[in-house]
């Protein structure tokens, strides 16, 4: 298995390294190839035996070439099945025929979408591969050789996550993702010190993640108390509310880092000194964060801290929850089995998940400030852009935002209308847990926004690969489209007119 | 490289020029746009930042390292070219439309009005 690993991948890369010496004979017959596979495909389904035919014998591809094409169009037939509306999937024939006839041009939407989740770095899928092709084992398996490469693999991916906050390596534990390790947090620490009877209060902020917000409606149910903060129109909350709402009952404070949808940071080190002083539990929901800011627990006081790894370029399907040490935390878990992760969360871990989310933590912390550097000046190119149309503003406060995270309200033009016209970007008005919906934004109306401005906003999310050249056609396609909406708008004739609306009496109906 | 260095070890220099070539030269091979700009602008910037890394240890460091990225875009560019996507409305220009290069034939589809 070890021999034939790399010389396949050689074959592989040699195959791919010299287009142009494959190609050669091609381009004498282009139409050839291009025929081929499609007839082949649909011919031998089920067969085995390459057919007779004069065509196939004029084809002159040298045969490890053949062979490979074989494999890729099984992988082909395989990979269309799954493929879904707009995610148009080019067989993987398209690097045959290149050579012959361009791909169709400008198909796939610019993603500007990086709060919902982000595109895996090439380097954690590296990482990862060997977790899915060789290295099987059981990390909880003692006994041999298969279970210990896999746990030492896991340990060292705990380590970097946990460097990369500023915890000690025992101090996380592996979840399927942000909202588990939300619901654990919260649940977890509300039902274990609520069993007593006395501390029964939780304190969350208005804007927090709907799994946060579930959670607490979950916990009200079950008789505790829980205080929704307001939050400033910028976005951030009150320090002197959350003092007086703090109480002798309080068990848990739970704020989130960056906000999802408006990208404010919450001052979460004044927080975490508050709770700190009342001695009240501090949990975060970091999914937005980890990786794009610095953090550090132990300077911040924060207790607990949800971690997603498919926000920071990992794999989707698993995250990590913070849970301190010293002092001790406790919770009640929420998944009860074979005791794995210090009996928080039993069930057996994926390595190769966890391997690449520990990958995506290790490359996160050596490029944080390479990556905020470059999101910044994206991040400002856009914002600039953008504001610099007419009636239009920025939602959150514009020093303490995630410049990742651009929230911007486009004044007489409707928020779902101008993404389906933005069909050539992908966007969203929100969360992507509620982009199904046609609601406005909770978290927008929580800043005191009207009904009217939390539909017409619109969330650009920049990463790691974005380039500038996204960010001009993005710029240029909005300036479009934004004006003619608003053409068709009446409203928008209104305003040009100089009506202010809020004078205008719409009739009852 | 310093000068310093280039007069000293110059056939390290060379190795390292060569390097910064393959690694420019590999990442280009991703059919992803976002992961071939990514490549080549991370590459640039990596290099230009330790331009003036005197400190030999330091270089080789930094070399090994390059030598490991350049194993993984190896792998990583094959494994991007087998999966390949449509390609992006950007790479186009900013039009969104495509330019015939020699020889190719180009279709042209509006984007956004469809």
């Amino acid at each position: 298995m070890a021999n034939i690993a790399p010389s396949a991948l050689r074959q592989a890369s040699r195959l791919a390294s010299k287009p142009s010496l494959a190609a050669a004979p091609r381009r004498s017959v282009p139409t050839l190839p291009r025929a081929l596979p499609v007839n082949a495909r649909a011919a031998c389904k089920r067969c085995y035996v390459t057919q007779t035919k004069p065509d196939h014998a004029q084809v002159q591809v040298d045969t490890a070439i053949r062979l490979d094409r074989a494999a890729l169009e099984k992988a082909g037939a395989t990979l269309e099945t799954t493929q879904t509306g707009s995610t148009q999937h080019v067989s993987p024939m398209a690097d045959v025929l290149k050579q012959a006839v361009k791909l169709d041009e400008g198909q796939r939407p610019i993603y500007l979408d990086m709060q919902a989740t982000t595109p895996v770095d090439p380097r954690v899928l590296d990482a990862m591969l060997p977790y899915y092709s060789g290295v099987f084992g059981n990390p909880h398996s003692r006994t041999h050789a298969y279970g210990w490469e896999s746990e030492h693999a896991v340990e060292q991916a705990r380590e970097y996550i946990a460097k990369l906050i500023g915890a000690d390596a025992k101090e996380i534990i592996f979840t399927s993702g942000a909202t588990e390790s939300n619901n654990m947090s919260i649940k977890g620490v509300a039902r274990f010190f609520g069993r007593s009877g006395k501390k029964k209060h939780i304190i969350t902020s208005q804007t927090e993640h709907k799994c946060v917000l579930d959670s607490c409606r979950t916990l009200q149910d079950e008789g505790f108390d829980v205080t929704y903060l307001p939050v400033n129109n910028n976005g951030l909350i009150d320090l002197e509310k959350l003092k007086e709402a703090i109480t002798p009952e309080t068990a848990l404070v739970s704020i989130m880092a960056v906000n999802n949808e408006i990208g404010v940071i919450q001052p979460l080190a004044e927080i975490g000194k508050i709770c700190r002083e009342k001695k009240v539990f501090f949990h975060t929901d970091a999914a937005q964060a980890v990786g794009k800011i610095p953090l550090d627990v132990n300077a911040m006081n924060v207790d607990l801290m949800s971690i997603s790894s498919h926000k920071i370029y990992g794999p989707k399907g698993i995250g990590a929850c913070y849970v301190r040490r010293r002092p001790r935390v406790r919770l009640e878990p929420l998944i009860s089995g074979g005791g794995q992760e210090r009996g928080l969360r039993s069930g057996t871990l994926a390595p190769a998940l966890v391997v690449g989310f520990g990958e995506a933590c290790r490359i996160a912390a050596e490029e944080i400030e390479y990556d905020h550097k470059r999101v910044k000046s994206l991040s400002d190119r856009l914002l600039n852009g953008l504001l610099s149309m007419e009636h239009t503003n920025q939602n959150g406060d514009p020093d303490h935002f995630y410049p990742g995270c651009v929230n911007v309200s486009f004044a007489y033009v409707e928020g779902e209308s101008l993404l389906m016209a933005l069909k050539d970007i992908a966007l969203s008005s929100g969360s992507a847990c509620t982009s199904a919906s046609l609601e406005p934004s909770y978290v927008l109306r929580a800043l005191g926004n009207s009904d009217e401005n939390a539909h017409s906003s619109i969330r650009f999310g920049i990463g790691r690969f974005t380039t500038e050249a996204e960010i001009d056609y993005v710029l240029k396609a909005v300036k479009e489209r934004v004006g003619f909406l608003r053409e068709l708008s009446p409203l928008w004739e209104l305003v040009q007119e100089g009506v202010d609306l809020n004078t205008i009496e719409w009739t009852q109906h | 490289m310093s000068a310093a260095q280039v007069a000293a070890k110059p056939e390290s220099a060379q190795r390292v020029l060569s390097l910064y070539r393959q690694l420019l030269r590999q990442g280009s091979q991703f059919s992803a746009y976002n992961f071939r700009e990514y490549a080549r602008r991370r590459t640039r910037d990596a290099f230009r930042e330790n331009k003036a890394v005197q400190d030999e240890q330091k270089v080789k460091e930094l070399v090994q390292k390059g030598q490991k990225e350049l194993q993984m875009l190896k792998r990583q560019t094959v494994i991007s070219q087998f999966y390949e996507m449509n390609r992006l409305v950007v790479e186009g220009g900013i039009s969104g439309k495509d330019e015939a290069g020699h020889g190719e034939t180009t279709r042209q589809k509006d984007t956004g009005w469809d």
